[in-house]
């Protein structure tokens, strides 16, 4: 499976990671070399079998549906990069 | 002192021979003069410790004292500390205070334990050598020039160091048993649920599991019965009663029915490793248990199959870390995308960002299926052969590694050949199932690790196994020279 810079580019947009120009070629040698290496999952057919999520097959644990979580807000935001009126400061999204 | 067991300790504080104070100024001076040259420890907390250590002697004195009361413990700087850098071995969490204590921290600290620090690691747990770690590798106690495993080396490297008797690790692909073989440690991974992973930071949440690191299984076995339990607080904890691990170690182990997978001794296996395998298993066969050579004919897959769902689960849990309300935020971001993504590319080292990379193109649309479901597939038939295994065996053995600890930047020019460390452990956390390691002699000087592997819930039965193996044999008494 070859993977192009194009390609590169889009995935690291989803991701949210940014990939300089000199880290561009070896990052795709890397990614081909890594998506050939887990490529070997095609010597088997699988046609048949339910995929596995869970390794115990365990559905999701439900509760009932009341609050039990307490306020702790100062203490979270206390490491925070920056707060004002107990809110997260980001850089302007809006114009 | 650094030589005393668990036990050996517990009867020690409770006749006055030493104090649980004393017991942790002892571990703390080992640190202060070990971890220099080894880099066990990011970060080391000798108030906390001594401020726990008062207390648990308090409570030797009234006669309030579990097994656990005043022993010094490590954490693996994966587990949230209230108050203490959790730092993950990255950039993006150095700054991060945990605001609140996992849940295996809050069992550990009830039973009286005293937490001398928090152990370097393959940064968010991705590695097997822990040289991606933001703080620098930690060292091989046996070879300085050699890596201790990982993700968990920082742990195993302490406890082959005598740094500390007992510490916390986990387990995603093979983190716990494959430093514990490097270092000729006892570490064990639990049935996937047993222990909760609250506060324990996500890597790939259908894989980790926390568990524990000692000189012995015996050792061991009082560390991962106090970790181990329901938690209401895990949407993914099993709730089911947790066996009393030390009171099933002195069982007999005449007729345990031990298989052998024959996958396993191909080519890539190292011969002396091979050697030391075979002889550790001729001793339980002394000891009455039953060999006999099984099949698990999907293990070749086991990692490429980890390698897609490991970084698919990765790339979710991972997108937390955006700069917005903690962790590490670049500096004078332009907008709000550049925040993202400088904060991400700047704070993650360059094996966690090919991870995300990578599950993120098998969970993207148009590759879905031919990656992410594909492997969820073999999972299944993956796990399906370690059933079939068990129908006729009680454990499965094995080597732990393909070969012993390598050399400092050996490994680290293609990402593949690191994986490739793997082959043995991985199929078990896709399964799901309990795995242990323990040291069973050397090969070119350093230890090699016998892999043992239960069916679910049956850790009690592995820790009883390897403590069996460990009355008739001393690997695990070894100490490396120079460390002393």
């Amino acid at each position: 499976m070859s993977i192009d810079a194009d390609e590169i580019a889009r995935i690291a947009h989803l991701a949210r990671l940014e990939i300089g120009d000199e880290a561009l070629a070896r990052t795709t040698e890397e990614l081909a070399n890594i998506l050939a290496f887990v490529g070997r999952m095609d010597a088997v057919d699988t046609a048949d079998v339910t995929p596995m999520a869970h390794p115990l097959d365990q559905n999701q644990r439900l509760r009932e549906d009341h609050i039990t979580e307490t306020d702790r807000r100062d203490a979270f935001q206390a490491g925070a990069p920056a707060v004002e009126n107990g809110l997260y400061l980001v850089p302007k999204v809006l114009d | 002192m650094y030589e005393k067991s668990v036990t050996e300790l517990q009867r020690g504080l409770r006749a006055r021979e030493f104090s649980s104070v004393e017991l942790v100024e002892s571990c703390l001076a080992r640190v202060e003069a070990l971890n220099g040259r080894l880099n066990c420890l990011i970060t080391v907390t000798p108030e906390r410790a001594l401020e726990q250590a008062r207390a648990a002697d308090k409570r030797l004195a009234a006669g309030d004292a579990g097994p656990l009361t005043g022993i010094p413990l490590l954490h693996k700087d994966i587990f949230c500390t209230r108050g203490v850098r959790t730092s993950c071995g990255s950039r993006m969490l150095d700054n991060f205070i945990a605001p609140y204590d996992a849940s295996v921290v809050e069992r550990l600290d009830a039973a009286g334990m005293c937490q001398l620090g928090k152990t370097n690691m393959d940064e968010f747990a991705m590695g097997s050598s822990t040289e991606s770690s933001y703080y620098g590798p930690t060292r091989n106690p046996w070879d300085l020039e050699r890596v201790p495993g990982g993700s968990s080396g920082g742990s195993a490297a302490a406890i082959a160091a005598r740094l500390g008797p007992l510490a916390t690790c986990t387990d995603t692909g093979g983190s716990i048993r494959q430093p514990a073989a490097m270092c000729g440690v006892t570490g064990i991974k639990p049935t996937y649920g047993r222990v909760s992973r609250y506060g324990m930071v996500a890597f790939a949440s259908s894989l980790d599991q926390g568990g524990a690191m000692a000189r012995s299984a015996e050792d061991a076995a009082f560390l991962l019965a106090a970790m181990s339990g329901f938690d209401e607080r895990d949407s993914t904890s099993i709730e089911r009663g947790v066996d009393d691990y030390p009171a099933m170690l002195s069982q007999d182990i005449a007729g345990l029915r031990i298989g052998v997978p024959k996958e396993y001794f191909d080519q890539g296996l190292d011969s002396g490793v091979a050697d030391r395998v075979r002889e550790a298993l001729a001793e339980f066969e002394r000891r009455g248990a039953v060999i006999s050579d099984i099949s698990l004919p999907h293990a070749p897959l086991s990692i490429p199959t980890y390698y897609v769902v490991a970084p698919a689960e990765c790339s979710s849990n991972l997108s937390r870390y955006d700069g917005v309300r903690f962790g590490y935020r670049a500096e004078n971001p332009s907008d709000l995308l550049d925040m993202y993504k400088r904060s991400r590319s700047e704070g993650f080292g360059a094996e966690v960002k090919r991870r995300i990379m990578v599950g993120t193109y098998v969970l993207s649309a148009g590759y879905y299926d031919a990656y992410y479901l594909k492997a969820q597939k073999l999972r299944r038939r993956i796990s399906e052969d370690f059933q079939k295994a068990f129908e006729h065996v009680d454990v499965i053995a094995g080597p732990t590694a393909p070969g012993v600890a390598f050399k400092i930047g050996e490994k680290t020019d293609d990402p593949v050949t690191m994986y490739l460390c793997d082959v043995y452990t991985t199929g078990v956390n896709l399964a799901g199932l309990p795995a242990a390691s323990i040291p069973v002699g050397f090969s070119d000087g350093l230890p090699v690790g016998l892999h043992l592997i239960g069916d679910y819930f049956q850790e009690g039965r592995l820790l009883n196994a390897a403590h069996q193996y460990q009355q008739i044999t001393d690997w695990h008494r070894q100490m490396p020279r120079g460390i002393d």
